[in-house]
């Protein structure tokens, strides 16, 4: 199994977030959770990220043969987990090209695999960028600093493409994207999917599943699963909204 | 930052201080203490002429007179004056040695461990070095191609002896030996340090180096700097310093002068990492620094720039004197305070004349149980119109039992003065770490990179060469400041 969440209950501050959650994603499927607000979507991927604020009072996690709860936040990341924030963060001073290039020779590095120097660095952030519609010109900013919405989303994608994981985890990556920006977004996703790799997508409307095709859907109530099924379960969302499965 | 700094944090966290050997070299020492035998020893150890040495001596009566500047915002024992060697060299070093192969081996070792080829082949392109081993010049680089343009760069003990008049008219003309308690100290015990004359109308080709380093124990060093740029020139220097561990205290007090004549420009740079002192806060160096640079001239500029990384105690206020009209001083600094270390440290920025302006941007970064203190003060003085100034303090506080202050002061006596002041303090940001560790990169590193960041403004003022340095550098100082 590639990731394995059993009976998953986790709180935060007293309060109850996930309860008794369980998911299976095999290798190269794309699983969508979807739930109204407050439904614990944000919890589960911060979960699966190693963010340090939560209480584990119960259940497993299982990654690539790991037990998650032994890898702390950068060696899932080397693992090859990715988490696209919904909200990233601005990082002054910080340019993007050594950002990524240390990021993705710590991955190297755990991998056993030889470090890629400055110059094929360079050639390979521009072409992907290219490859997402990204003006050059944003490769010269600091981290996210003074992007719009849309282009920290693009960015986000960017590194996505670059660290080539094989879980890629999308918190409602959609959120504040015009049509356009969410069309590239989605492109680019579209492109990175292989028989090799998965990705979780978090959202809240049915929207973006118009342009990335799940193989299952998940629909998520106060912190678990309550219906799991194919793409026709986005419809029904679409229809009638969260209200039945509550 | 690239890459390549994150990989040496990673093999420096496992040295801690990576300077801290000690080289074993027979040295010549006068016996302890501070009194006129003391004096006298080192200027005839340095063959100097009576006027110099009578000067040290009535710097020496000036300094019995004056007590230590107690205003910082520093804690730390009584610094006894008479348990100190003032004045350390390899023995032999009377006669200098003409080129390497007459130099010490194991001196060529220490300077390999630090980082610095000797050898003129090796030195970084385009940077000429005047090495300081404790208090004797072993070495100046380049000094050939600086002759052929009339540079005079060597050390300030041969300064004295071939450039009598420069001195005469210099030395102590910006930070008189009286001014306060280090200064007439330095002044009374000075033994090596730098000299450089830029001619009128040449601009310096190269970047202009010393690396100092404090090796025998209980030395104090006080080296003794004198930069004068004539009308019309251009220099800019570069300072680095490194000190092995030890766990006495040692008492480092400079002195640095700077003189840019009409339309003179000189850019200073900084880089200092001495011994800090250990986790518990045992040893470290004692920093009390007096730099001061006069913009003499119309038009002229100084500016100041340090990355202040090391000492335990760090008490500095690189300052600028702003007598030209439309002269410009500027200050950046990046001060970091890890474990016990504390820092007091700022710029004083003195409008005299016309349309002058200052520039100060610091950055002060506290981590463990140490005490930051940016100090600064902008005075205008009563001719000074329309002069401005900028001041910009951030500081960032990583755990929460160290200290971040900032103590600015503006005096104007003139109305047409036009002052901007900003500062912030803020915390490292919970966020942006979990951000970075997301991508894959440690804790450690990920401190690092946002400390960078913060710095950046300051650091790519630094000279090429040495950005990518003090950039490391700034990574080894972080270094077990966070878990």
């Amino acid at each position: 199994m590639f990731l394995e969440i059993k009976d998953l209950s986790v709180k935060i501050e007293n309060k109850n977030i996930l309860k008794s959650l369980n998911l299976n994603i095999n290798k190269g499927e794309v699983h969508a959770i979807m739930g109204p607000n407050g439904s614990g979507k944000s919890t589960l991927a911060n979960v699966l990220a190693g963010k340090e604020d939560y209480e584990i009072l119960n259940g497993r996690i299982n990654f690539k043969d790991n037990d998650l709860f032994d890898l702390n936040i950068e060696e899932r990341a080397q693992e090859g987990m990715f988490l696209a924030f919904q909200y990233p963060v601005e990082i002054p001073g910080v340019n993007i090209t050594p950002f990524l290039h240390s990021a993705i020779n710590s991955k190297r590095k755990r991998m056993n695999e030889e470090e890629i120097d400055n110059l094929s660095f360079a050639k390979l952030l521009k072409s992907k960028a290219n490859d997402l519609g990204i003006n050059i010109d944003m490769l010269k900013r600091s981290v996210n600093t003074g992007f719009s919405g849309g282009e920290k989303k693009r960015y986000e994608i960017l590194q996505m493409s670059i660290l080539n994981p094989d879980l890629s985890i999308l918190d409602e990556t959609d959120s504040g994207l015009d049509i356009d920006a969410l069309k590239i977004v989605t492109d680019g996703v579209n492109k990175l999917k292989t028989k090799d790799n998965s990705f979780l997508i978090i959202t809240h409307y049915q929207k973006l599943l118009d342009y990335i095709k799940p193989d299952y859907v998940h629909v998520m109530v106060n912190g678990s699963i309550v219906k799991s099924g194919g793409s026709e379960i986005a419809d029904e969302i679409e229809k009638d909204g969260f209200q039945k499965f509550q | 930052m690239n890459s390549e700094t994150l990989n040496t944090l990673d093999s420096y966290s496992k040295n801690k201080y990576k300077y801290g050997f000690v080289t074993e070299i027979d040295d010549e020492k006068p016996k302890k203490g501070l009194n006129e035998d003391t004096i006298k020893f080192i200027s005839l150890k340095k063959n100097e002429p009576k006027w110099m040495l009578d000067w040290r001596l009535k710097a020496y009566s000036k300094w019995k007179k004056i007590k230590e500047p107690k205003w910082a915002n520093l804690s730390f024992p009584e610094i006894d004056y008479q348990n100190i060697y003032y004045y350390s060299a390899p023995k032999g070093f009377e006669k200098k040695p003409k080129d390497l192969s007459e130099v010490d081996p194991k001196l060529i070792e220490t300077y390999n461990k630090l980082g610095i080829p000797l050898e003129e082949q090796k030195v970084l392109a385009g940077v000429a070095v005047d090495v300081v081993f404790d208090s004797v010049s072993v070495a100046t680089t380049y000094k050939g191609e600086l002759e052929k343009l009339g540079i005079i760069f060597c050390s300030i003990g041969e300064a004295i002896q071939k450039h009598p008049d420069l001195i005469k008219k210099y030395l102590g003309s910006v930070i008189p030996p009286g001014d306060h308690s280090f200064s007439a100290l330095n002044s009374a015990v000075f033994t090596d340090g730098s000299f450089v004359y830029i001619p009128e109308g040449v601009k310096c080709p190269m970047e202009l180096s010393t690396y100092f380093r404090i090796n025998a124990e209980n030395t104090g060093q006080f080296e003794r700097t004198l930069i004068i740029a004539d009308k019309g020139s251009y220099v800019s220097y570069l300072e680095g310093c490194t000190a092995p561990k030890r766990d006495d205290n040692q008492l480092h007090a400079a002195n640095v002068e700077l003189i840019a004549l009409e339309d003179a420009e000189i850019k200073y740079s900084t880089v200092q990492n001495w011994y800090p002192g250990d986790e518990d806060g045992k040893g470290g160096i004692y920093n009390f620094v007096t730099k001061r640079g006069l913009c003499a001239g119309k038009n002229s500029k100084i500016s100041w720039t340090q990355v202040e990384t090391g000492s335990a105690i760090t008490w500095k206020y690189p300052s600028c004197i702003l007598k030209g009209d439309n002269s410009i001083g500027e200050f950046y600094s990046v001060a970091i305070t890890n474990n016990f270390q504390q820092a007091d440290t700022g710029t004083k920025m003195t409008h005299i004349g016309k349309n002058t302006k200052s520039k100060i941007i610091s950055k002060g970064i506290s981590l463990g149980k140490s005490q930051n203190t940016y100090r600064g003060e902008v005075s205008f003085l009563r001719k000074a119109d329309k002069a401005r100034n900028y001041t910009q303090c951030d500081s960032l506080l990583v755990g929460n039992q160290c200290g971040a202050h900032t103590v600015p002061y503006i005096d104007s006596k003139n109305n047409t003065a036009v002052i901007e002041h900003e500062a912030s303090t803020s915390k490292i940001n919970e966020d942006q770490l979990y951000y970075c560790r997301q991508r894959g990169l440690s804790h450690e590193e990920a401190v690092s990179l946002i400390v960078n960041g913060f710095c950046k403004q300051v650091l790519q003022e630094l000279p090429m060469e040495f950005a990518v340095e003090a950039q490391k550098l700034v990574s080894i100082s972080l270094e077990g400041s966070v878990g």
